[in-house]
């Protein structure tokens, strides 16, 4: 049954996914003006000779001339053998600088949503067995005021209280020396110590959202009469409180895995632009603002990618932990 | 358990909104919410007036100018005290070796303020043109910086609330142009169900799969850089709100499939009410005050969005100033080390943002005053 | 005389409150009983009269708010606890903590208890074995895989079928009476001395009530149990109780052995509660005078083979459609100033089937032919949603929901002043004039125009409701469940001003109900319905009295006779589907 549904469930995202390959294509052929003219014109600014031949041979590889769909193919077949096209920007493949950047996103992302759930599962269950307590308004108080700064604001913030009072710069996700090295068990521990402040940053309002749906969900359940007829079977108040209402309302919470995960990649690259994080984020946006469009478009893709497993995984889990799904 | 509601006879002839009012206004923070927002509102509306200066005028002996603090109490030269609104006068220093500039307060030197003063006159509305500004210099022609002034020497207070106006406005025709778009698919999709609710569930699927930021950036990236002012702010109204109508069509649809199956609306048919009838009549008020609650929520969601938008320069973009165009001036360290007053819009938006989410949360509590009735 | 067995439980001037913002409400109100080992008690009361809270009491298991003001709860646990000392041992529960050991070794071993919504009282996302497994590792020491066996034991105890198969499923796997078989075999987990049932048979249908009646009897007798039984059913009450407990605003009025209760009740409350009881189950007198006065008219609605097939989604990849067919080739007549019955269980059809006269739902086959005051016979399953305005006028609904048929951000003016304003029929002071009228008709003051519908009770809003159907002239009234979501004392109320309504107004019932005895007071001719289809329909009496189809024979033998005289008197039949 349940090998059934995740059957279909992948099936379905097949679709999903040809669609989020097109509307990622579309956005980044929105703007006018083809990409080799911007390409020429980065290549006037920058004094180098404009060679019209290897400009042709560009419109040739990339069927700039041709229909929307034909492009759409070129680009999207390229994608599935691994080649995401050429930055112009860069002058390299796309390929080439996109999949670090990615992985340290993946990674600051789920480091954040470890952090999260850390964090707002005990104080949401603490929030609703004691609904109306001083600690259940302190932990509303600034759950809403977590989520009210804009991530970026905290981000300014601490870097500003950094400098100022600690005379430390918080931004990057590694040492000096560490930056251009290669993968070692030293670089990682240096990441781990860098990474503590983009993931506070970035988890805030997660978690304050994580807590109120928390919060709800418990209260929600706490009064249903299972619960009743299970206190009335002679459970203690905490074993009770842990097998069933939290049980049950872990299921909402399980469905956030959907969005909460590729909602923080993508929310990271504002975050990473201020914090200057070497992530997807700060490369999209300059891709973005300089019409780079292959570079651009691998990473909306990939983080369009990413948002429909996140979603395909969180369906599995919680046809994992809920029967009543499965058998819908 | 059912208590005996007839024991408080007022509330048999309360209609929902005064019911709704009652629950509502056992929220102290949702009421002080509902304060906060209208009064940003109203600075909204009125900003031509409330702003000490024209936002645009800039200063070359202001460069980073330092909040100056209000004074009440003013000495006399005779020894005695007045009542008179003041800030100290702050002199320039520049230092002849860096050539860095400071600012130190000059206390010989003192702006007089007074309410309703004459200003550098200003069109307001762009209809007619007014000269008395809420707060002005008593002599035409000083300066005084309450929350002090940009790298250019403008007044930060005159451009916080001049980027008041933008911010709070663009949050509202978002949501309500997501609110239109929300309510029509959400509308169509619950009240016809079948194939319609089925497709229209699958768009709003799609859209939920797609990550927002990305999305929203790339967007805001294909717009023409030459576009005019206007132009650009109503382009990113509608990203804003193409973005943002989801939830509410959710929220709609919810509301539609709920009240759908409900007895009294079965009753409203068989009674020969129309369509339309049944809609307007019966449903809707059922769920505006749920609409109402959503859209609060989803103002702040809006704000928070243009202003990082504007903050990476995809949104709005100068002339226009809003509070995210204002942020990016406090994009770099080592400026807003030097003028830490920068980050002010900051504060601007914080509150609100957290305003409407007091407001939003009340409301959604208050939402259906019919809910708690035995419980 | 027969000396008395000897006290399970004896509760002393029990006093539990609810703190409210209006202050606090007192819900158990210095209540007293003695619960005798062996014995079944009774407590019965309307809602809100605090039976339910008295039993959560004992356990100490109120819902917050609520909290145990004063008063004893003593427990002989030398009767209760099993292998439990010989001297007296006797617990107040109200004086131990809620949360303490203590208490919670007496829940469930001593003092079992089930509830009336099998459903939600079962855990939907742990399977039936885990959760009686979980009953009996919590008071003995035993592993997961004795456990397991002793459930699969105590599943067969319940009579569930392939015990060793259903204990690995979940509850939404199983039918509501499994369900409530499953929370008896829970609650059976330890042997406790002491079952409280609180309602557990409201929720279920009149066949499958009576099996767990009987299976909780059963049990009794094996165990020599206790039972603390809460309903509001004097049928019910009747059936299984030694001594009864009447409740009422949180007191207990009257106690007493069954007969004498039932044949020599002492308070005004508990003469009024079974006389209403006793007047239905027969036909109203009322009634039967005025068809000798007046006999029935011309067959004014005709249905023949009327069927609605629903369509589920079924199939992982393909969609694949199995219609259900919830009601099946149903054909029936009704005759002017007749009182035409629908009985069934929940999911028969029956409510189907009365919205598809009026058209809510599209009909799938058949016709229903309607000759409408100008006679003029149309079929309405062919008419078009405006053709079918004019109709409607003349055949009008009556909702069992008093609290969702009418529209809360309504003012009871504008609820029954609705049809006849988009209708067109009256306007401005002539509408308020006669919305006045209808509310005196149907016995509620003229003031009640301003109020809006949470203003009043469940048996005033039905009043509001039947005002709406009445209002423009109707010929035909489909009253579909309308009198159950009602206590019984108002049951009779409602159904007395509809028979009166009908020598006023002319008017014609097809009453839907899933309760025998109502429709036996009301109706004149029954048609039983089954699955879709009518298995046995003609004149009331004659059906009630001498049944024919198998079917109706297992209904009317399951249905609670409100006569302690009757107890096993009557051989209760199953009807099991050949085919």
């Amino acid at each position: 049954m349940l090998f059934a549904y995740i059957l279909k469930r992948l099936i379905w995202s097949i679709p999903f996914l040809f669609a989020v390959s097109l509307v990622a294509f579309a956005l980044i052929s929105a703007p006018p003006g083809d990409y080799v003219a911007t390409f020429a014109a980065t290549l006037a600014q920058s004094g180098d000779v404009v060679d019209q031949a290897r400009l042709e041979a560009l419109r040739e590889r990339f069927g700039l001339d041709q229909s929307f769909l034909v492009q759409y193919w070129r680009w999207i077949t390229g994608v599935l053998r691994g080649d995401f096209g050429i930055s112009f920007e860069w002058q390299q493949p796309v390929a080439d600088l996109i999949w670090e950047r990615m992985g340290l996103s993946v990674a600051l992302a789920a480091a954040t949503l470890l952090f999260t759930w850390a964090i707002a599962f005990p104080i949401g269950i603490y929030s609703a067995v004691r609904k109306y307590s001083f600690g259940d308004y302190v932990i509303s108080a600034i759950g809403f005021i977590g989520l009210s700064i804009p991530n970026f604001l905290l981000g300014l913030v601490l870097m500003y209280v950094s400098v100022v009072h600690f005379g430390h710069d918080a931004s990057g996700l590694f040492s000096e020396q560490y930056q251009q090295a290669p993968w070692t068990w030293d670089k990682v521990v240096d990441l781990l110590k860098h990474l503590w402040v983009p993931v506070i940053i970035l988890g805030t309002s997660s978690t304050a959202s994580l807590i109120r749906i928390m919060r709800a969900n418990l209260l929600d359940e706490l009064h249903k009469p299972y619960v009743t007829t299970a206190r009335a079977k002679g459970l203690s108040e905490m074993a009770l409180l842990v097998k069933y209402p939290v049980r049950l309302a872990l299921n909402p919470f399980v469905s956030t895995i959907g969005w909460a995960f590729p909602q923080l990649v993508s929310g990271s690259v504002i975050i990473s632009y201020v914090l200057s994080l070497p992530t997807a984020g700060p490369l999209l946006l300059q891709a973005l603002l300089a019409q780079d469009m292959y570079l651009a478009g691998a990473f909306i893709l990939l983080l369009c990618c990413l948002s429909v497993v996140g979603m395909l995984i969180s369906d599995i889990l919680l046809a994992v932990i809920d029967p009543r799904i499965r058998y819908r | 358990m059912t208590l005996d509601t007839r024991q408080h006879p007022s509330t048999d002839q309360a209609s929902q909104w005064r019911l709704m009012w009652w629950a509502f206004r056992r929220h102290r923070l949702a009421v002080f919410g509902l304060f906060l927002v209208a009064l940003l509102y109203f600075i909204a509306a009125f900003a031509e007036v409330l702003a000490p200066y024209d936002p645009d005028q800039s200063n070359a002996r202001a460069i980073n100018h330092p909040p100056q603090a209000l004074h009440l109490i003013k000495a006399t030269p005779d020894g005695g005290w007045t009542i008179q609104p003041h800030v100290i006068g702050m002199a320039l220093k520049r230092d002849p070796i860096t050539l860095a500039t400071t600012f130190t307060a000059d206390p010989a030197r003192t702006v007089d303020i007074t309410l309703f003063g004459k200003g550098t006159p200003v069109k307001m509305w762009g209809l007619f043109t007014i000269e008395r500004r809420l707060l002005a210099a008593k002599v035409p022609g000083e300066r005084f910086y309450l929350i002090g002034a940009d790298r250019l020497g403008r007044d930060m207070l005159s451009r916080i609330i001049a980027g008041t106006r933008i911010s709070m406005s663009i949050g509202l025709i978002g949501v309500l142009m997501s609110l239109v778009l929300g309510i029509f698919l959400g509308g169509v999709s619950g009240y016809f169900g079948g194939w319609i609710d089925a497709s229209v569930q699958r768009i709003v699927e799609f859209k939920l799969a797609m990550p927002t930021i990305p999305i929203w950036l790339g967007l805001s990236a294909a717009l023409p850089q030459d576009w005019p002012p206007t132009w650009r702010y109503f382009a990113i109204t509608v990203i804003l709100s193409l973005i943002g109508w989801t939830e509410l069509a959710r929220v709609v649809r919810g509301r539609f499939l709920a009240l759908r199956t409900e007895d009294f609306v079965t009753a409203a048919r068989l009674d020969g009410c129309s369509q339309l009838r049944i809609i307007f009549r019966h449903m809707l008020p059922s769920m505006v005050s749920h609409i109402i609650a959503s859209v609060s929520l989803a103002i702040p969601m809006m704000i928070i969005a243009e202003t990082s938008l504007s903050f990476l320069g995809l949104g709005l973009l100068p002339p226009t100033i809003s509070w995210g165009v204002l942020l990016k001036e406090a994009q770099n360290v080592r400026s807003i080390a030097e003028a830490p007053w920068l980050f002010s819009p900051g504060v601007a938006v914080c509150v609100a943002v957290l305003a409407l989410n007091f407001l939003g949360d009340g409301l959604r509590d208050a939402a259906d005053p019919y809910a708690q009735e035995g419980r | 005389m027969v000396i008395a067995p000897p006290p399970v439980i004896e509760i002393r001037n029990l006093v539990t409150e609810f703190a409210t913002r209006h202050g606090p409400f007192r819900a158990v109100d210095d209540v007293s009983f003695t619960l005798h080992r062996g014995k079944t008690l009774c407590l019965v009361g309307e809602s809100g009269s605090g039976k339910s809270v008295t039993a959560r009491s004992i356990l100490q298991i109120v819902d917050p708010p609520g909290r145990i003001i004063s008063g004893e709860v003593k427990l002989h646990r030398h009767h209760t606890a099993r292998g439990a000392s010989q001297g007296d041992n006797i617990v107040d529960l109200a004086a131990l903590d809620p949360r303490s050991a203590a208490i919670r070794a007496i829940r469930g071993r001593d003092i079992a208890m089930i509830f009336q919504e099998p459903m939600s009282s079962l855990s939907p996302v742990h399977t039936i074995g885990d959760q009686i497994g979980e009953a009996i590792r919590l008071h003995e020491s035993v592993s997961r895989k004795e456990a397991r066996a002793r459930a699969i034991e105590l599943l067969r105890k319940v009579e569930i079928a392939n015990p060793d198969k259903t204990v690995d499923r979940y509850p939404f796997e199983y039918s509501g009476g499994m369900r409530q078989r499953a929370m008896i075999a829970m609650a059976l987990a330890c042997s406790p001395g002491v079952l409280i049932a609180d309602e557990p048979t409201t929720a279920l249908d009149v066949t499958t009530q009576a099996e767990i009646l009987a299976l909780i009897r059963k049990l009794q007798d094996d165990d020599g149990m206790s039972v603390l039984f809460i309903t509001h059913d004097m049928g019910v009450v009747a059936e299984i109780a030694d001594e009864v407990a009447v409740m009422r605003f949180g007191k207990i009025v009257e106690q007493g052995d069954t007969l004498s209760i039932f044949e020599k009740p002492q308070h005004d409350y508990t003469k009024m509660l079974l006389g209403s009881v006793k007047q239905l189950d027969r036909p109203s007198e009322r009634r039967l005078k005025r068809r000798a006065e007046k006999p029935l008219g011309d067959v004014l609605l005709k249905v023949s083979g009327l069927t609605k097939a629903f369509h589920i989604d079924r199939g992982a990849f393909f969609k694949k459609t199995d219609p259900l067919l919830a009601v099946n080739e149903v054909s029936l007549s009704l005759r002017a100033g007749e009182n035409l019955g629908i009985v069934g269980e929940s999911g028969s059809g029956k409510s189907t089937l009365g919205r598809c006269i009026l058209r809510v739902y599209d009909t799938s086959a058949g016709t229903v032919d309607y000759t409408a005051k100008d006679g003029v016979t149309r079929n309405l399953a062919a008419l078009s949603e405006t053709q079918l305005r004019a109709a409607r006028r003349e055949l009008r609904m009556v909702f069992q929901d008093p609290m969702s048929s009418l529209n809360p951000r309504m003012t009871v003016a504008q609820i029954i002043g609705e049809p006849m304003l988009v209708n067109g029929l009256y306007q401005g002071r002539a509408l308020t004039d006669r919305v006045g009228e209808l509310l005196e008709l149907v016995g509620l003051p003229k003031s009640a125009m301003e109020r809006y519908p949470h203003a009043f009770s469940g048996g005033q809003r039905q009043r509001i409701g039947i005002a709406r159907a009445i209002a423009l002239d109707p010929r035909i009234i489909i009253a579909d469940e309308a009198t159950s979501a009602l206590d019984v004392s108002i049951r009779t109320q409602v159904l007395d001003l509809l028979l009166d309504l009908q020598e006023r107004l002319d008017l014609s019932f097809i009453f839907i109900s899933h309760d025998i005895a109502v429709i036996r007071y009301f109706c004149d001719r029954i048609a039983v319905m089954y699955k879709g289809r009518i298995v046995e329909s003609g004149p009331t009496e004659q059906v009630c009295t001498d049944p024919q189809h198998p079917y109706t024979q297992a209904l009317l033998s399951a249905v609670p006779h409100p006569d302690p005289r009757m107890r096993g008197t009557r051989i209760r039949t199953r009807y099991r589907e050949t085919s």
